[in-house]
């Protein structure tokens, strides 16, 4: 069971990591504004949250503008989403085995 | 115990926000429901009112007739179907936006884009074609068509809302190859498809979602 709880990946310890890398994990792209609404958390930590994911090279970000506005969304890398199915392995077998 | 909760918390938060995320989930039963009663009166009153026909159908009988009272019956039998169709959009558009306000979500966001972009791409090109019939008096395609078209388009727009939407959009195409091969009875298919599916898939979702 331990070895079980070690693989648990302890970037997606905090819910809304958890949230953010479950939307970008079935969509091909979001923005933040989008993302905010979804998952029901304040702009900055939000933001703080996405920074720690894309430091670790989960996500990726896009800048672009939309007409004149900047418009910043954000897409899962092959490392998040290999990393992602990792974890809900591992909980499925937790939940699984207890 | 205590992780045991979290880990089974963690994971149906997963599905839930994957699901929210990717699915417009504010599509209401009851505007199917309603829907359907209104494309049942408006199947009915082509049938027995305007057409009043028995065992003919509808290119059988519009076949026999010319000049103005072809014209006269094909104007009565658009704004029959110009009204159920108006009337069925402003409920399911009504309905939607309820269920999204009583949930607190948004009605214009990326997935709904997404759906009803899915949804149109079948619905116009069906209408176009629709349209070449009708002016063409091509009675016995227009039918046929609006169920088949009309199921590609949900079977499209099923990814992007309910998996139900897929099951409802194969029912309607089998309706509609029926309707092309049964003629004398199109009208009924077009009352079956239209009416009686919406009605048993509004009550079923109705019964399950709401």
């Amino acid at each position: 069971m331990k070895s079980n709880i070690s693989r648990l990946n302890k970037l997606f310890e905090n819910r809304v990591r958890l949230g953010i890398m479950s939307v970008l994990s079935v969509n091909a792209s979001y923005d933040f504004n989008n993302l905010k609404d979804v998952l029901g958390v304040t702009d900055g930590n939000l933001a703080s949250h996405l920074k720690a994911l894309e430091e670790n090279n989960l996500i990726r970000v896009n800048k672009q503008f939309i007409g004149r506005k900047p418009n910043t969304s954000y897409s899962i890398t092959e490392n998040g989403a290999s990393l992602f199915r990792d974890h809900i392995k591992a909980l499925e077998e937790l939940i699984r085995g207890q | 115990m205590e992780n045991e909760q979290n880990y089974s918390e963690d994971i149906k938060t997963i599905k839930k926000i994957m699901e929210e995320s990717s699915r417009f989930l504010s599509l209401s039963g009851l505007s199917g429901l309603i829907a359907g009663i209104i494309a049942v009166v408006g199947g009915c009153i082509a049938q027995f009112v305007i057409l009043k026909i028995g065992s003919h159908g509808i290119s059988g009988l519009l076949s026999r007739i010319t000049g103005e009272e072809l014209a006269n019956r094909k104007l009565l039998l658009s704004a029959d179907a110009a009204a159920v169709l108006i009337l069925a959009l402003l409920i399911s558009v009504y309905f939607s936006v309820r269920k999204a306000k009583i949930k607190m979500q948004k009605i214009w966001t990326p997935v709904s884009r997404r759906m009803l972009l899915n949804l149109s791409i079948p619905l116009i090109s069906g209408a176009f074609f629709i349209l070449v019939f009708y002016l063409d008096n091509q009675w016995q395609f227009i039918i046929p068509s609006m169920l088949v078209f009309y199921g590609l388009a949900l079977i499209n727009a099923g990814k992007f809302t309910y998996s139900e939407v897929f099951y409802l959009g194969i029912a309607e195409l089998l309706t509609g190859f029926l309707s092309a091969v049964f003629q004398e009875f199109s009208i009924f298919f077009w009352i079956f498809g239209f009416g009686f599916l919406h009605i048993g898939y509004g009550l079923f979702m109705y019964r399950k979602y709401e």
